[in-house]
């Protein structure tokens, strides 16, 4: 439903679709719509709708508003703004029919939308409008058109692999939820804890199209005999905690969750759990523990969930993005998603865009696109003017490459064989005003604020690792304690119980594979190139 | 009963459905180092030491804690392990205050038997040196958490054993603590039973029996084998 | 484990608010973490009466209960002051200078993260990415999300709280 629309029947000339995701609504875009519609009435405009929508991408430039008529999208439209005014004047004047449509900017062109094909165009809160978007129509076919076994071909076919860090192939996964036999229920679980710092790839998807998430879990369930599922949802995201459980409830109304869905003999019922702060909660084990009320703590697997999860029965664990497309792969076939890509990374992948580019925000963009792409093309490159330094992915299970690495192609197993990871989307720009060591003491000290403390290498080793760097960003470090450095680093990898251990060494190998010049400096030299530690005055502490 | 056959360390062993790792490996003389296992407790798999790598993928698994599979291919002991171990030990002493001259277990303690065994005579790393309490609020015993490990068998033994469940666990991280009830002095638990079995179950000298002097507390644990099977399930 | 429902321990209507949502949930000690989120809505921490209450009410031992509470960064055992102030410690905040705020904020009010003002208005904390990266640095106020701040700016607002 538009917030403001000309009379019944009339569909409008031009509307201004009004970001109202997260990003856009801190810098006060609700206010914007409203004011938009006030301006409207008060100039007589009576064919210009105002709509609320989620995230159209150019996160740092808004409050945005597009225009989906005309193709124009105004940036930065403060309540008040010459942005505004201009964009009144567009909406008052505009045809459509007549306008030269503008050519996409660097930032849109390159672009593949599949999971956020809605995002900005739908309003968040109105199911009618997901429908009238096609939404509802892949679990309507897979209900009535196919067996669960089919719609798991189709998935298996199209190479969908999990968005949720691991990569592990969703189709695959999905069998083996299916073959788990079990005397009552399964369970469908999203992770939506989207813990990594500088990511908010699930945040969006769920603020923007949250039905889409959906109609993915409900097509998961119909595939692996599951009856009931969890969103696990962390606190910290109370709008898309607020637009998905009125998804929830609106869903419902219709028919497309709950008994009989869509009158076939089909029942699904979700709810939404929420965390409450702890990022190793994203780990599925530690997820399940914590929405059966516990600390969560990982335990050792296998079995896996798939086996034995939620309660003790099979249950199937995806991330908001992987099932953000199942919809289209079900609608346009296993073998259409397939089609973009490459190698065994097909698709598309959304990255969160930041840091020191000059454009950030949400993207999505075909597997295989290289890094210069994104960060220059896309992101526009590096703020100021200033030099490149390295992009972090994965977060502080990720690791950091370096200009020369500028042309690695974004798939899983390019990003690994360098020493990164894809993770679960976030990208961090770093330029010449970082410090490397500093970098890796900042994840290392994440890992170990987050580590559970339940086994000894991460709880323990996470801190030693901590002490370590902080003795070489304050240049009281020696050659002895780097090579401590590195033995502990692959001893915590080796040994550590869940993901969170195993890969919290991560940024500091990748950090002493392409940047171990400055950690020498810091230990030879007590300088710290970047200027940025305590000891860039060039003294050595005496200590 | 399902029989399996696999290797430890070269040698040919025979497992049955639903043993560990360590399970087959104790029944055959094969030594892996464990702590936080006790047999009769559900296992945690949290101290690490147990860790055998498992061929092909050469990943590291609990041995306390993974099921034998027919063919496996495991490595107990080898020079990487043993060093990943000391560094394990290494830490346990380093993130506490662990004096074992002074301690109520020296000679008994099984995280000193574990440093002498893995000949650890130095420590490379720096202590964390943290400020820890100790609560002798309760009329028969006391807790320095210390010496405590975190192993949680206290914890595990008052649920799945005394079902008081008064030992709980706080916080996280290096911020994690055993704690009675919701973190009252354990002299005020109205849910403990004073069984003694958390001190009975405590490999350090973290749990012990006021009024006894520096080094006589001797683990006892009559309890334990009578209530459980061989699987470690507790009846 | 399970007992008779306890009585709540007076008649704030808060209290009948956590009724509500405990029997929505069916009081098992599945619904422990959803139930404390919202005693600490309603009562804004989370002290030993209300924790005893919630457990006593689900079926969960004081142990259980407490250990949860302290697991989770979200709940917090202490009263928090009348505004709160979180700064966003995230990758694209830190690179982008949450590190100054938060010395800033503590040089100015006294305090350190997770501590609140000695007059109880203001309690400042830290979280690990609101993912409004694109913002960075961002703090929240109160509910209040405001991006691209310089320290400066920072004060200014929570002089305006
Ligand atoms: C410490 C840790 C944190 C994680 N956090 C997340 C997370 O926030 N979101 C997520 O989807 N997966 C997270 N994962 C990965 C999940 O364990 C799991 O692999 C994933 O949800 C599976 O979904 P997918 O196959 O669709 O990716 C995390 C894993 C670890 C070890
Ligand atoms: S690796 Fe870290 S987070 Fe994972 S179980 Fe061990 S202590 Fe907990
Ligand atoms: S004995 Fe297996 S992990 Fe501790």
């Amino acid at each position: 439903m538009t917030e403001t629309s000309p009379p019944a029947g009339r569909s409008p000339r031009v509307t201004a679709n009004v970001c109202q995701a997260a990003g856009c609504v801190s810098l006060r875009s609700v206010e914007l719509s409203k004011d938009l519609g006030d301006r409207l009435q008060k100039a007589g405009v009576t064919d210009a709708a105002v709509k609320r929508v989620g995230c159209l991408g150019l996160c740092a430039e808004g409050p945005l508003v597009r225009v989906p008529e005309t193709g124009q999208l105004f940036s930065e439209v403060g309540v008040g703004s010459e942005a505004e005014a201009a964009l009144v004047e567009h909406l008052a004047t505009a045809d459509p029919t007549r306008e030269p449509r503008p050519k996409p900017s660097s930032f849109f062109a390159s672009q593949v939308p599949i999971v956020l094909e809605n995002s900005g165009l739908v309003d968040p809160e109105d199911i009618d409008d997901y429908i009238a978007r096609s939404g509802y129509e892949a679990l309507t076919t897979a209900l009535t058109e196919m067996t669960p076994a089919q719609v798991i071909d189709q998935i298996v076919v199209s190479g969908l692999r999990g968005r949720g860090g691991a990569g592990f192939p969703v189709g695959i996964k999905w069998q083996t939820v299916a073959k788990s036999t079990t005397t009552d229920h399964k369970y469908v679980i999203c992770n939506a804890d989207e813990g990594d710092p500088g990511a908010f790839m699930d945040r969006s998807v769920l603020e923007s199209d949250p039905h889409r998430v959906l109609e993915g879990m409900a097509i998961a369930a119909y595939a692996v005999g599951a009856d009931s599922g969890y969103v696990y949802c962390r606190a910290e995201y109370p709008l898309a905690i607020k637009r998905l459980k009125t998804a929830i409830r609106q869903a419902r109304r219709k028919g497309m969750l709950g008994q009989n869905i869509g009158d076939s003999q089909f029942n699904f019922h979700v709810e939404v759990r929420l965390g409450a702060g702890a990022f190793v909660c994203g780990e599925e084990t530690a997820l399940i523990a914590s929405i059966e009320g516990q600390r969560g703590t990982p335990r050792p697997r296998p079995p896996y969930p798939a086996v034995s999860g939620l309660r003790g029965r099979p249950t199937l664990i995806n991330n908001v993005e992987s099932l953000a497309n199942i919809a289209p792969i079900i609608r346009n076939g296993g073998e259409w998603y397939a089609k973009t890509g490459v190698g065994r990374s097909k698709g598309t992948k959304v990255f969160a865009l930041a840091g020191r580019v000059v454009r950030t925000g949400l993207i999505e963009v075909p597997m295989g696109m290289t890094l210069r792409e994104v960060i220059f093309d896309i992101g526009g490159g590096i703020l100021d003017n200033r030099p490149f330094k390295a992009v972090q992915t994965g977060g502080p299970s990720g690791g950091c490459l370096p200009a020369e690495m500028l042309d690695t192609t974004l798939d899983y197993e390019s990003l690994s064989e360098k020493g990164s990871i894809m993770g679960s989307g976030g990208m961090i720009v770093l330029d010449d005003t970082s410090c490397m060591v500093d970098v890796a003491r900042y994840f290392m000290d994440f890992s170990r604020d987050e580590s559970c403390g339940k086994c000894i290498p991460c709880r323990s080793g996470t801190t030693q690792l901590r002490m370590l760097l902080d003795k070489i960003v304050e240049g009281n470090a020696d050659m002895l304690d780097l090579s401590r450095l590195e033995e502990l680093a692959s001893m915590v990898k080796a040994t550590s119980l869940c993901g969170l251990g195993q890969n919290a060494p991560n940024p500091v190998l990748s950090t002493l594979r392409y940047f171990r010049s400055e950690y020498l400096a810091h230990i030879k030299e007590r300088t710290c190139p970047a200027g940025v530690c305590a000891i860039a005055s060039g003294e050595a502490k005496t200590s | 009963m399902n029989v399996c056959t696999l290797k430890i360390d070269g040698v040919e062993v025979v497992g049955t459905a639903g043993e560990t790792i360590l399970d087959v490996a104790r029944s055959n003389n094969i030594e892996i180092p464990t702590l936080c296992h006790l047999d009769g407790l559900s296992d945690v798999a949290s101290c690490r030491l147990c860790v055998v790598e498992v061929a092909p993928s050469g990943k590291l698994l609990p041995a306390c804690a993974v099921a034998v599979e027919e063919g496996m291919e495991i490595t107990a002991n080898s020079d990487r392990l043993h060093r990943y171990r000391q560094q394990i030990i290494e830490m346990v002493f380093l993130e506490r205050n662990h004096v074992c001259s002074v301690c109520v277990a020296n000679n008994h303690c099984e995280l000193q038997d574990k440093a002498a065994e893995f000949n650890l005579t130095h420590f490379d790393l720096c202590p964390v040196n943290p400020r820890l309490e100790v609560d002798a609020t309760h009329e028969r015993f006391a807790i320095d958490h210390n010496r405590c490990i975190l192993c949680l068998r206290c914890v595990r033994v008052c649920s799945e054993v005394e079902g008081a469940f008064t030992w709980g666990v706080s916080g996280r991280g290096l911020d994690t603590r055993v704690v009675t009830d919701a973190g009252a002095p354990w002299g005020e638990s109205d849910t403990c039973t004073s069984c003694g079995k958390c001190v009975q179950v405590c490999p350090t000298g973290a749990l012990f029996e006021k009024g006894r002097s520096v080094a006589q507390e001797k683990p006892r644990r009559p309890f334990l084998p009578y209530l459980t099977d061989k699987a470690g399930v507790p009846a | 484990m399970r007992q008779a429902s306890p009585k709540a321990p007076s008649d704030d209507k808060r209290w009948r608010m956590i009724d509500a949502r405990i029997r929505r949930l069916g009081s098992s000690p599945d619904a422990l973490i959803e139930v404390l989120h919202t005693a600490q809505e309603a009562f804004g921490y989370l002290d030993p009466e209300t924790l005893a209450y919630v457990g006593a009410a689900l079926g969960v031992p004081p142990s259980r209960t407490y250990g949860v509470a302290t697991f989770y960064s979200h709940f917090t055992l202490k009263p928090q002051g009348k505004h709160t102030c979180v700064v966003c410690t995230g990758t694209a905040c830190y690179i982008g200078g949450a590190r100054g705020i938060i010395k800033r904020i503590s040089q100015d009010l006294n305090i350190g993260p997770g501590e609140t003002t000695e007059d109880k208005r203001i309690s400042l904390l830290t979280a690990r990415c609101i993912g409004a990266c694109s913002l960075a640095p961002a703090v929240v106020f109160d509910d209040d999300v405001q991006g691209k701040l310089s320290p400066d700016d920072v004060m200014t607002h929570l002089e305006q709280l």
